[in-house]
C-alpha cells in the first residue's frame, strides 16, 4: 500500500491577510527573487493541468516584448467544481494581489480576470473591492491595473487560447501550441495565465515563505488545496485540506457509507471504484483535481453518470477537430447503441481504442481527457454500461 | 538578410535539415515522405483541426499535427508508427462518419480528397455509427452560382479561412458549437441571401463537394440537343490554359485548338471566344478611360469620378456593390466581356447570320463561378434577351467533354468560327492579374500617342507578377494634337488580385491617401487564371504555371493589340459605329446597385 497522509485540513485560503503588507513586502524584492520563491515552493496550476507555476512565470519574465499580460483563469466550468467562485466573493483582493505578484515578476502592467458569465451576479462587488484594491495599489507603488472580462457560458473557454480567443472578441477556439502563451498569448504578447486558487496560493507562499509552504502536502503535491465535495455525501461543500491523502481517507471523512465510486477531477477526470480507493493518492503523482470531488453511492447508475458527461462534452466541444467533435458524438451514441442492443456489448472495445486516440490526437486538453472519465468508467463498470 | 537558422531532425530515423520555423509537414516534404492532410492548405493559414497529419513525436504525451508543429533541434518524428496509424485511421473513420458518402453521385467522385483518404485507410465495413441526418434540410440550392451541402462538410474550415484571409468577404464562418459545430452564413440565411461575392474561391479549396457551383450541365446538352436551336459558345481566355488539368494533362499546357475542335465535336453550332469581346472591351473601356482624363483635366468636371476601376470581375462588382458603395461611379460602366459577348450574340451576330435572336442559346466557358450570377442580373438583357444563357465552368466543360466520350489527346487543333472568333494577344492575357492593365495601355497608348508602348516586344513586364498589389506608372510622351492635354501626364496604375488586395487599394482611395487614374482589380488570386470554376486543386505553383501559359500564348498570336483586331474594325463599322457611341452605350455598357452591407 502506497503512504500516503492523512486528511488535514488548513485555512490559507480564506483566512483574513493585510494585503498591503504583503505588497509592500514584494515590492522590496526582484522579479528573480520572486520567481525564485514560487518555483521553491514547487507550486504547480490548481486549475487542474499542474503545470509549475514558477517556470510560467520564468518563462514569461524572459520575454523580451514591452506589453505583457497577466490573466486570471475564472472560466471556472468544470462540473463538481465550485471553488473559484467561493474565493473570489470571500477573498477576491487576494486574487488582485496575487496578480500584481505575477505582474511584478513578469514584467506585466495590465491584468484581466476572465470570470465565468455565470458569476457575473459576483461583479458589481468585485469590482467595488477592485477600486479599492487600485488604490492600494498606487499607494504601495505597483504600476499595475486590473479588468475583467465575462464569459459568454462556454466549457472550452477555460482553455487558456480558448479564453485569449474569446477576450479578444473572436470565437472561443483552442489555438495551436506552441506557441505557447508565455510567448505569444493575449493579442499576441506573452501572457502569464493561472487560475484563480494559483494566484491565491502565490500570496500565501509570499506571506508564510515557500519553506513553510513545502511543508504541506507530499514532495510531488505541495501546499493544501480547496476542494468542491459534491454527490452522494452528508456534508457537501468547499474543503481546503493538504494534497497527498488517499481517496481512502476522503471517503472516510466524506462519503456517507454506500461510496461506491469517486469522480476526481470532474467530467474531464477519473472516475475511481471502491476497489482502488486505498491506492489512489489525490495529487499530482495520483490523480490531480482541478478541485471537483463527486461520489457516488450503489444507488447511482454509472451508465446515466457517463451518459451525462459525454452528453456534456458532446455539447461542449468547440467542434473545431475532428477526434473531439466526432469522437464525442460516437462515444455518446454508441453507448447509447450498446444499451439498446443494437449494437455488440464488444462495441464498447472499440469505443475504448477510439477514446485513446481522442486522448492523443485531439488538439487541446478538453478532447484529450474526454476520454479519462470514458474508460474509467466503462472499464471498472461495464456491466452497468451494457445492462 | 539575416540567414536563417538551420534546425536538423530525424523524421522515420532519416536526417534532414531545414529552416528554423518551418513545420514537420514541410520537412517530410523535402525528404518526399508523404503526411496526409486534409485542412492543410498552401493558400491559407495553418488551422491544425482535422488531425489527419498527425505524427508521433519520441517523447510527447501526445501526437502532433505535422502541419502545425514547428521543427526543434533533435527533433525525432515517426509519421507511421502504430499510434499514428491507429489515430490517422480513426481520424478518417470519423469524418466519414459525419460525411454523408454518396460518392458515386457527388461531382467531385474521384477528385474528392477525403475520398482519396478512405481508400487508403478505411476498407470494408466503417467501424463507427452514421451522423448523417435528414440531409435533404442540410444542402442550400437557393444560389445560381454556388452550391452548399452540409451534409458532405468536413468541418476543415478551408472555405472560411478562404473567405476571410484571401477575399475579405467572411460570407461564410463557423456557428455552433460541439456536434452543432457547421460552416454557416449570417443568420444562416442561404448563400444568395448573404454578403457572398460568388467568387467560388471556397469551391477550389473545398476538399469534399460540400461547396460546388451550381451544374446547368444538362441545360447544354438539351439545348444542343435541340433542332431549333442555335447554341453559340464562347471561351474565356483563362480556360485554354487550365482546361488540359482536368483532362489529364500538366498544369499550364495550352489545349486552346484541341478545346475548339472538341466543342465542335459536342455540338455546339458556333464556337467563339470571349477574346473577341475582351478586345472590344479594350476598346470601350480604354475610350472610356481617355474620356473620364479629358472631362476630369480639360473640362474640370467634378461629376467625373477617377480613379476608373475594371469591371470585368463579377466577383469584384459584386464585392464594391456591398462594400464600397460610394464608389460605384468610379467602376467602368462596360459590361464584362462575356456580356458584351453575349449581347452581340443576340443582336450583331443573329443579324449578321440571319438568325432569329429567340432561337439563340449563348453559352459561356468560363473559369469563374461568379459569372453564372453575372449572366443573371437583371441589368443583362439589353439585347432584349438573356443575353447569355448558360455559364459552365471549366470543370463542368471538362466534365461534358468526357460525357461525349472524346479523346482529348489526340484531337486536331482547329480554329475558332467566324464571327466573334477572332481576337489579339492583348485579350488572351485578360485571364491573367494585370493582363487587361496591359492590354488597356497597349491599346491606350497607341491611340494617343500613334505609336506602340515604349516595351520590348509590348511586353509591358511591371503590371505582370503575383504581387497581390501592384503599381505602375507611364510617362505618356509625343501626344497626338486631339490628345495634348495628356502630354506628360503620369499615368498612375494599380493592379490588384484578391478581394483581401482589392479592399487595401479602395481602402486607400477612399481615405484619398492613394492617387491612381485607372485600377485592373480581379476578385480571384492570380486573376481568371485562378477563378473558382477552375480545376482543383489550386496553388500559387499551378496559379503561375497557368500565368505564364497565358503568356506564351499571347506570344504566340499574330496580332497582340486589342485595336488591330479585324473583326473588332469590322464591328464599329458595320454595326457599332465607333467605341462609346449611342450604340456601344445601350448595348455594352451597364449599372451597377447599391447593396446591404451585411
Amino acid at each position: 500500500m502506497m503512504k500516503t497522509k492523512k486528511i488535514s485540513k488548513v485555512d490559507l485560503i480564506f483566512e483574513h491577510i493585510d494585503p498591503r503588507e504583503i505588497l509592500i513586502k514584494v515590492h522590496g524584492m526582484s522579479s528573480e527573487e520572486i520567481i525564485e520563491e514560487i518555483l521553491e515552493s514547487g507550486l504547480k496550476g490548481r486549475g487542474g493541468a499542474g503545470f509549475p507555476t514558477g517556470m510560467k512565470w520564468k518563462f514569461c519574465s524572459e520575454e523580451k516584448e514591452k506589453t505583457k499580460y497577466i490573466v486570471c483563469n475564472a472560466d471556472e466550468g468544470e462540473p463538481g467544481t465550485f471553488k473559484d467562485r467561493e474565493i473570489l466573493d470571500r477573498v477576491a483582493y487576494k486574487v488582485y494581489a496575487g496578480m500584481a505578484i505575477a505582474g511584478k515578476a513578469v514584467g506585466a502592467k495590465t491584468g484581466i480576470i476572465y470570470l465565468r458569465g455565470e458569476y457575473k451576479f459576483l461583479l458589481p462587488q468585485l469590482r467595488m473591492e477592485l477600486d479599492s484594491f487600485h488604490k492600494l495599489l498606487k499607494e504601495t507603488g505597483y504600476d499595475f491595473e486590473i479588468d475583467f472580462r465575462l464569459g459568454s457560458g462556454a466549457y472550452i473557454c477555460g482553455e487558456e487560447s480558448a479564453l485569449f480567443e474569446s477576450i479578444e472578441g473572436k470565437r472561443g477556439e483552442p489555438r495551436n501550441k506552441p506557441p505557447y502563451p508565455t510567448t505569444a498569448g493575449l493579442f499576441g504578447k506573452p501572457t502569464t495565465i493561472n487560475n484563480v486558487e494559483t494566484l491565491v496560493n502565490s500570496v500565501i507562499i509570499m506571506k508564510y515563505g515557500s519553506d513553510r509552504y513545502k511543508q504541506m502536502g507530499t514532495r510531488y503535491s505541495t501546499g493544501a488545496k480547496v476542494f468542491s465535495v459534491s454527490g452522494d455525501t452528508p456534508i457537501p461543500g468547499i474543503y481546503e485540506l493538504e494534497l497527498g491523502m488517499s481517496l481512502f481517507e476522503f471517503v472516510k471523512e466524506f462519503g456517507d457509507g454506500d461510496t461506491k465510486t469517486v469522480q476526481v477531477g470532474g467530467a474531464a477526470g477519473f472516475c475511481v471504484p471502491r476497489k482502488l480507493f486505498a491506492n489512489t493518492v489525490i495529487g499530482f503523482e495520483g490523480v490531480p483535481t482541478g478541485g471537483s470531488m463527486k461520489l457516488f453511492n450503489s444507488s447511482r447508475s454509472m451508465y446515466n453518470v457517463l451518459h451525462n458527461y459525454l452528453e456534456f462534452f458532446t455539447e461542449e466541444s468547440c467542434g473545431q477537430c475532428t477526434p473531439c467533435r466526432v469522437g464525442c458524438q460516437q462515444l455518446l451514441k454508441g453507448i447509447e447503441s450498446v444499451k439498446k442492443g443494437e449494437s455488440q456489448s464488444t462495441y464498447l472495445n472499440e469505443l475504448i481504442k477510439l477514446a485513446d486516440t481522442m486522448k492523443i490526437a485531439s488538439k487541446c486538453g478538453l478532447g484529450q481527457s474526454v476520454g479519462n472519465a470514458f474508460k474509467s468508467i466503462v472499464e471498472n463498470f461495464r456491466e452497468e454500461i451494457i445492462y | 538578410m539575416k540567414k536563417n537558422k538551420m534546425i536538423n531532425l530525424k523524421i522515420n530515423n532519416q536526417s534532414v535539415s531545414v529552416p528554423e520555423g518551418s513545420t514537420i509537414l514541410q520537412a517530410a516534404q523535402k525528404l518526399n515522405i508523404h503526411i496526409p492532410t486534409l485542412c492543410n492548405h498552401d493558400d491559407l493559414c495553418v488551422a491544425g483541426n482535422c488531425r489527419v497529419c498527425v505524427v508521433e513525436q519520441k517523447g510527447a504525451r501526445v501526437l502532433v499535427a505535422a502541419c502545425a508543429q514547428p521543427v526543434v533541434e533533435g527533433m525525432e518524428i515517426l509519421t507511421n508508427s502504430l499510434k499514428v496509424r491507429n489515430a490517422r485511421k480513426h481520424v478518417v473513420e470519423l469524418l466519414l462518419s459525419e460525411h454523408r458518402a454518396d460518392c458515386t453521385k457527388c461531382y467531385r467522385n474521384q477528385n474528392c480528397e477525403l475520398q482519396t483518404l478512405a481508400n487508403e485507410y478505411s476498407f470494408g465495413d466503417h467501424i463507427f455509427l452514421d451522423l448523417v441526418g435528414r440531409h435533404e434540410q442540410m444542402i442550400d440550392y437557393a444560389s445560381c452560382a454556388i452550391i452548399k451541402d452540409d451534409s458532405k462538410c468536413i468541418r476543415c474550415q478551408r472555405c472560411v479561412r478562404t473567405c476571410s484571409e484571401l477575399q475579405k468577404v467572411s460570407a461564410i464562418a463557423v456557428s455552433g458549437k460541439g456536434a452543432d459545430m457547421k460552416i454557416s452564413t449570417f443568420h444562416d440565411r442561404p448563400i444568395s441571401h448573404v454578403v457572398c461575392t460568388n467568387c467560388g474561391q471556397c469551391v477550389n479549396r473545398c476538399p469534399t463537394g460540400a461547396l460546388t457551383e451550381k451544374n446547368y450541365i444538362d441545360y447544354v446538352w438539351d439545348a444542343i440537343y435541340d433542332t431549333e436551336k442555335h447554341v453559340v459558345v464562347q471561351t474565356a481566355p483563362a480556360v485554354r490554359v487550365a482546361l488540359g488539368e482536368d483532362l489529364g494533362y500538366d498544369p499550364g499546357e495550352r489545349v486552346t485548338g484541341k478545346m475548339v475542335t472538341a466543342l465542335k465535336q459536342l455540338g455546339f453550332d458556333s464556337v467563339l471566344d470571349t477574346d473577341f469581346s475582351a478586345d472590344l472591351t479594350i476598346m470601350e473601356e480604354g475610350t472610356e478611360l481617355l474620356t473620364r482624363l479629358k472631362k476630369v483635366l480639360v473640362d474640370k468636371d467634378k461629376d467625373t469620378a477617377l480613379p476608373m476601376t475594371t469591371s470585368c470581375s463579377p466577383g469584384w462588382i459584386k464585392f464594391i456593390e456591398h462594400k464600397y458603395p460610394k464608389m460605384l461611379p468610379n467602376v467602368s460602366t462596360c459590361k464584362s466581356p462575356q456580356q458584351m459577348f453575349g449581347e452581340l450574340a443576340k443582336t450583331y451576330y443573329a443579324e449578321k447570320k440571319g438568325l432569329n435572336p429567340e432561337n439563340i442559346v449563348s453559352v459561356s466557358i468560363m473559369p469563374c463561378t461568379a459569372k453564372k450570377f453575372e449572366a443573371n442580373r437583371p441589368e443583362m438583357r439589353d439585347s432584349g434577351y438573356k443575353d447569355v444563357d448558360y455559364v459552365l465552368t471549366t470543370r463542368e466543360f471538362a466534365i461534358m467533354i468526357k460525357q461525349a466520350g472524346i479523346d482529348f489527346r489526340t484531337l486536331e487543333s482547329s480554329h475558332y468560327d467566324s464571327l466573334m472568333g477572332d481576337s489579339s494577344g492583348a485579350a488572351v492575357i485578360f485571364g491573367a492579374t494585370g493582363g487587361v492593365m496591359e492590354a488597356a495601355i497597349r491599346t491606350a497608348y497607341e491611340i494617343v500617342t500613334g505609336k506602340p508602348v515604349p516595351f520590348d516586344n509590348l511586353n509591358i513586364t511591371p503590371v505582370r507578377g503575383m504581387e497581390g498589389v501592384k503599381e505602375a506608372s507611364l510617362k505618356i510622351e509625343g501626344c497626338k494634337k486631339e490628345w495634348k492635354f495628356l502630354e506628360g501626364v503620369e499615368l498612375k496604375t494599380a493592379i490588384a488580385h484578391g478581394l483581401t488586395n482589392a479592399n487595401k487599394v479602395m481602402d486607400a482611395v477612399s481615405k484619398g491617401k492613394a492617387t491612381y487614374h485607372f485600377i485592373e482589380i480581379m476578385a480571384c488570386p492570380g486573376g481568371c487564371i485562378g477563378g473558382g470554376g477552375q480545376p482543383i486543386p489550386t496553388n500559387i505553383d499551378i496559379r503561375q504555371k497557368r500565368i505564364d501559359a497565358i503568356y506564351e500564348e499571347d506570344m504566340s498570336l499574330p496580332i497582340r493589340k486589342s485595336h488591330e483586331n479585324p473583326e473588332i474594325i469590322q464591328l464599329y463599322n458595320d454595326f457599332l459605329e465607333k467605341p462609346n457611341s449611342h450604340k456601344a452605350h445601350e448595348l455594352l455598357h451597364t449599372h451597377y446597385v447599391e447593396r446591404v452591407k451585411y
